[in-house]
């Protein structure tokens, strides 16, 4: 009998670097068990247009390249940076100008300060005349203003700081920030309450591929941080606002072409599994909330039953349980 | 006059030889190609109008596959993102679609780099690579006919699919995942063609799930396009899933009652692929058949 094909799977290294990752953000969160990034690799995938993944660096990583320079989304962890700056480098040799982070996690923006400071942001005339050359030698970082005000919150408790070289630079407070770079407008899409209080969503029109940040996964069950302004309802609202930038090609597949937080490159099918998923639990636990179940009834209920061999997990920073709290919570609190 | 001594016999002994087993596996590879169209026998009514709901006999569901399949509400294929969507490649074969395999050949070598399928259903189609090269990462996409490759055995060209999207093996609901891996064995005999098909699924099925497709070589076969443009349907609010809550999904019982089928008998998953479940089958309660509806 031919033997059965394993594929192998992240899902126990995403989940270390996951737990590494808001573990830094995170109050009170236990200390993260060692992760060996020596042996780890960065992976560049081409997307389509201008457009690459880097995979293998923590959260994914999105790079637009073209004659103006590089802009990433998301930096990765701090420890894989000098390897993700040569994945960069193998794609193009030109300036780094912006870095835009889609949250504050530091699986994702962990990598700024390194990164930002190997780059050179667009600058000149008045603003260098005024400030001096400091003003252009480092890459533009740019986040909603939530990221910047909580990466810049006094420490308190057991939170450690975030170094300050890795704070956004530049921030918006608008639903919708855009940048035309490399020949190609770029619309920024801030997501209320969702992964988190300030997330935002990258949509490149012309290479047509959207890097969604922690609102969309593949490995796990959306991350709701509550401890940071995440709510089910944003998380679903999120993925409602990709499937309606998103336009796919022939029966359903292709076209608009899709980078998770983590995971694999997606279309907007994957999404649209994924935001059935998400809603029909959503209902499923309104549903017992209306019937005045407890949290520990509706845990009892399994209204995760037909996805845990999917999405789920008994063990790690993100459990089943953990996701059926963050819903129960949201939704009462949004009851 | 030349000589022929005994070395370059042995030579043109050891060059027939090469070129006899040649032949012999040259003839072993029975080249698939062609236009084949499908024969329905006692799996048409499952074919045709589809899988009735809460018909889950012969499918190795585990709790899992058997939650996901209940909450499963036909309105879902009204959305308009799910309108247009392609069977997967393990489930294509199954649908009364026309088929037709081709070949893509290197030039150069004139060895088989890779078949091609082209379904009528959706016109949807499937490379398998016949050239070695591996099969993606992880990270790559997942897509309705997956990454496929090929290999001989013997007479059987046996196909290993990964990265396959997500999608369902009937129009029941019946759930396979991302996850899965399928294999297909093409086995042609003259002009009849024999798939069985291999579903490993980790997330929905306890066992390996496999069932077979018949085709006939047909040279006169004519293949439509299959054009398909979503449109609303049904006015829904933005972000509406149809879905039954667990437990309330009242069609569930139509199916056993209509055939006098126990109805533990279409939740009992793997049992009921092996013909010993029938011993069991005997000692389950039925359902009270409906009554019959009058004639117009």
């Amino acid at each position: 009998m031919t033997p059965r094909l394993q594929i192998p799977t992240r899902g126990p290294w995403l989940a270390g670097l996951l737990w590494g990752a808001l573990s830094l953000v995170c109050a009170a969160a236990p200390a993260p068990p060692p992760h060996d990034y020596s042996k780890d690799e960065v992976h560049v995938l081409p997307v389509q247009g201008n457009v690459y993944m880097l995979v293998g660096a923590g959260g994914n990583i999105t790079v637009q390249a073209g004659e103006d320079g590089v802009l990433l989304v998301d930096t990765g962890v701090a420890p894989m940076s000098a390897k993700v700056l040569a994945a960069i480098r193998g794609i193009s040799d030109r300036p780094i100008r912006y870095i835009v982070n889609t949250h504050l996690h530091a699986d994702h923006t962990g990598g700024n300060e390194t990164i930002a400071r190997a780059g050179m942001t667009i600058a000149g005339g008045n603003v260098v005349g005024d400030i001096g050359a400091s003003a252009s030698n480092q890459a533009g970082v740019i986040a909603f203003q939530t990221v910047l005000d909580r990466m810049s919150a006094p420490v308190t408790g057991a939170e450690r700081a975030t170094p300050q070289g890795s704070w956004p630079t530049e921030t918006y407070t608008t639903p919708e920030r855009k940048i035309f770079f490399n020949g190609e407008g770029i619309e920024l899409i801030h997501v209320p309450e969702a992964h988190t209080d300030g997330d935002t969503i990258v949509f490149f029109r012309r290479s047509d591929v959207i890097s969604t940040g922690d609102i969309f996964v593949t490995t796990s069950y959306p991350i709701v941080d509550l401890s940071h302004g995440g709510n089910i309802q944003g998380v679903i609202a999120g993925l409602n606002k990709i499937i309606d930038l998103a336009i796919p090609a022939e029966l359903q597949e292709g076209g608009t072409m899709v980078i998770p937080g983590h995971g694999r490159l997606c279309d907007v099918a994957d999404v649209v599994f994924y935001q059935e998923m998400v809603t029909i639990i959503r209902d499923r636990v309104q549903d017992l909330i209306n019937k005045h179940m407890t949290l520990e009834q509706v845990k009892a209920a399994k209204p995760t039953l037909d996805y845990d061999p999917r999405y789920g997990s008994d063990t790690g920073f993100w459990t089943t349980d953990k996701f059926v709290e963050a819903v129960y919570k949201s939704l009462s609190a949004t009851h | 006059m030349r000589t022929v001594t005994r070395g370059s016999r042995a030579a043109a002994c050891g060059v027939l030889l090469v070129t006899l087993l040649a032949g012999a596996l040259a003839r072993a590879q029975t080249d698939p190609s062609g236009s084949w169209s499908p024969r329905f026998d006692e799996d048409a009514t499952e074919r045709i109008p589809g899988g009735e709901i809460g018909e889950y006999l012969g499918f190795p569901l585990n709790a899992a596959g058997l939650a996901r399949a209940d909450a499963w509400d036909a309105a879902l294929m009204e959305l308009p993102e799910n309108q247009c969507r392609a069977h997967g490649s393990d489930y294509g074969w199954r649908g009364p679609s026309l088929l037709r395999i081709w070949t893509e050949v290197d030039r150069a070598t004139q060895k088989v780099i890779a078949y091609h399928t082209h379904l009528s259903a959706y016109g949807a189609e499937q490379t398998i690579w016949m050239d070695g090269r591996p099969h993606p990462p992880d990270y790559a996409p997942h897509t309705w006919a997956g990454f496929s490759t090929g290999e001989w055995d013997g007479d059987m060209l046996v196909i290993t699919t990964t990265h396959l999207k997500e999608n369902w093996l009937g129009l029941n609901g019946l759930p396979r995942s991302d996850q899965a891996t399928a294999r297909v064995h093409l086995m042609r005999h003259g002009n009849y063609l024999t798939v069985a098909v291999i579903i490993y699924d980790p997330v929905y099925f306890s066992e390996p799930f496999i069932r077979t497709i018949d085709f006939v070589y047909n040279p006169q076969q004519q293949m439509a396009p299959w054009p398909c443009e979503s449109v609303d349907e049904v006015d829904r609010p933005p972000g509406v899933v149809p879905h039954h809550l667990p437990g309330t999904n009242p069609f569930l019982n139509e199916y056993p009652a209509k055939y006098g089928i126990p109805p533990q008998a279409t939740r009992d998953g793997a049992l009921t692929m092996y013909p010993e479940y029938l011993l069991k089958l005997k000692t389950l309660p039925t359902l009270p058949r409906p009554p019959k509806k009058p004639a117009p």
